[in-house]
């Protein structure tokens, strides 16, 4: 064996001073942003961005595609308000109330769901979706229809009033990066690699000795737990958490963001969720009819760009350079 | 082979199994896939499983594997029953397997490729918190296993962008990252050019040499060649079995292959 020839080829994984430039600009842009839109929308924005972050963490590094994050999403939404409305505590623990259920969800869900594959396992994850739904609706605590409203964001730590928009503005922002940073961390860590391995070639993986279904689990969960903090700060931002949240409109609007932006890169759930969420305010006000121009939007996306906005971006780069 | 263990380990010249099957059946409904098949697979040895299509060699290899579960029989490995086991945990005894359709990781490097197979053994694939850099430890490693099947240069390339023959070799060197003790290779050969099949073949032999080598193959001359035990499959039943010369010669066997021998060569 030469080992001597080995040797000489060995290279390191060289740091890549990419990740953090992208996050620096990220934060740069987030400072600047409130200075030319509504605060409240940018917010809206940040917590669908997580969202659609958290989902392609599933959808894009482990190969699984979910049809039921609604849950999380909007379980998360009503813990976290009935923690505010009800249990009167501070925002921090309201949010880590909701982001626990989702995480409870998550394995319930999950470990249903993982022992099938494919359209199986987005049929599994719509059905249990589904039956929450109606939990939801039928509940006392969530108030029906009418949903949870009406409750004060409070203090965060006591200290810091939520209430004040800024305020909020810097705490949903700050949350929202580091929970994009955690999902970078998780993709290209040692544990990232397996879900590609399985994500690439499930027998093979099986066949090296992995439990792909504890992996898949693991990934589960962990999604599950992100998209509830996404639901957890958006029940925070609009003091409101209801049906539309747990409906299965929502798991499909995350699915289209992701798409639309790029399934398996970083940067992809961010420009989907912006796309999808601009338009859906620009055409709000516009009078055309909303669900048919997204519905086109989609259309040419998946015809077009099959790898969505952004992978479509890197695979030119990427030709480009060799 | 000798069914009495006292007698085995004073008996040098008769290896003792490390894979044995006994009594190895698969029904599919109505529909009897594998029947009754007795298998022993021994250290440093290479056994081949052969057959005409449609004889039950890919349920054979399913079935020691673990990706399917045999209707009877049972499945001994190094002493231990493995019957009721998932591919996973014979997987980590060390009974690794490849696919008839190379299994590659497409999207990943050759270097990634084989270190996947060695983060289990080495305790760094549930640590998601850690960065990719801290795989770099098993660098010089995957690079040997990379060397070993003639890889090395081309460590960083993604595997999609191999040769199918190129595939082959590094889904050897993935599984040997595990150090099988027993290795089964589902038709290692098939769809290689010539060029490749001499190269393979070298390779399966120098492997063969650190472990207990099944394989399932439709290339007569190399199982010649390189094949210390064979098994000849029919209807999914055990046919003959023997070394090359003694299978070869049996005329049941040559009828089952007429017709079909032309095209294995």
């Amino acid at each position: 064996m030469s080992a001597k020839h080995a040797d000489t080829i060995v290279m390191p994984t060289r740091k890549s001073p990419v990740p953090a430039l992208t996050f620096a600009a990220l934060i740069l842009v987030l400072a600047i942003l409130p200075a030319f839109f509504y605060p409240i929308f940018v917010m809206k924005l940040l917590c669908f961005v997580l969202f659609a972050a958290a989902f392609n963490l599933l959808l894009g590094y482990t190969g699984l595609l979910s049809f039921g994050h609604a849950a999380f999403f909007g379980g998360a939404a009503y813990v976290t308000a009935h923690a505010l409305k009800v249990w009167q505590v501070t925002p921090e623990f309201a949010i880590l109330a909701g982001v626990a259920a989702a995480i409870v969800l998550g394995l319930i869900i999950g470990a249903v769901a993982i022992r099938r594959q494919g359209i199986y396992f987005a049929m599994i994850t719509l059905a249990m979706a589904q039956m929450f739904y109606f939990f939801c609706l039928q509940a006392p605590f969530t108030n029906g229809e009418d949903g949870i409203q009406g409750f004060s964001r409070g203090h965060l730590f006591g200290i810091i009033d939520l209430n004040e928009t800024m305020n909020l503005y810097y705490f949903i922002a700050a949350v929202t990066v580091l929970s994009l940073v955690l999902i970078w961390r998780i993709v290209n860590s040692p544990f990232g690699q397996i879900l590609r391995a399985i994500r690439e070639n499930e027998p093979r993986t099986i066949s090296l000795g992995y439990s792909v279904q504890r992996f898949k689990l693991a990934a589960f969960v962990m999604s599950a737990g992100l998209t509830g903090l996404a639901g957890a700060l958006k029940a925070l931002l609009f003091q409101f958490a209801t049906l539309a949240d747990v409906a299965w409109q929502m798991s499909g609007e995350v699915i289209l963001m992701t798409l639309i932006g790029g399934i398996g890169t970083l940067a992809g759930p961010v420009v989907g969720a912006g796309i999808l969420i601009g338009m859906q305010n620009f055409l709000a006000t516009s009078g055309l009819p909303v669900t048919m121009v997204l519905g086109g939007t989609f259309m040419v996306c998946v015809l077009l760009f099959r790898r969505g906005v952004v992978g479509e971006i890197l695979n030119l780069l990427e030709r480009r350079r060799g | 082979m000798t069914n009495n263990p006292a007698a085995a380990p004073a008996d040098a010249g008769a290896p003792r199994a490390v894979l044995s099957a006994r009594g190895l059946t698969k029904r599919f409904g109505p529909f009897t896939a594998v029947n009754n098949v007795d298998l022993d697979v021994c250290h440093g040895r290479i056994h081949a499983l052969i057959g005409p299509n449609g004889a039950g060699k890919s349920t054979v290899f399913n079935l020691l594997t673990k990706f399917l579960k045999p209707t009877e029989g049972r499945i001994v490995l190094d002493g231990t029953d493995i019957t009721a086991m998932d591919p996973a945990s014979v997987a980590r005894m060390g009974m690794v397997r490849s696919f008839q359709i190379s299994a590659t990781f497409g999207d990943m490097t050759l270097l990634d490729n084989v270190r996947v197979a060695l983060q289990r053994p080495n305790n760094m694939s549930r640590q998601f918190w850690r960065s990719l850099i801290s795989l770099d430890r098993l660098n010089r490693q995957a690079m040997e296993l990379l060397d070993r099947v003639g890889l090395a240069d081309m460590a960083q390339l993604r595997a999609n962008n191999l040769s199918y023959g190129r595939k082959r070799a590094l889904e050897i060197a993935t599984t040997l990252a595990l150090e099988p003790r027993v290795l089964l290779l589902d038709e290692p050969l098939a769809g290689m050019g010539q060029e490749d099949v001499e190269h393979m073949a070298k390779l399966i032999k120098t492997v063969s040499r650190d472990c207990a080598l099944v394989m399932v193959e439709h290339n007569l001359k190399v199982v010649g060649d390189i094949g210390d035990d064979i098994t000849v499959l029919q209807r999914g039943e055990i046919l003959a079995r023997g070394d090359y010369a003694t299978v070869s010669a049996d005329p049941r066997v040559r009828e089952a292959y007429m017709g079909s021998e032309d095209d294995s060569h």
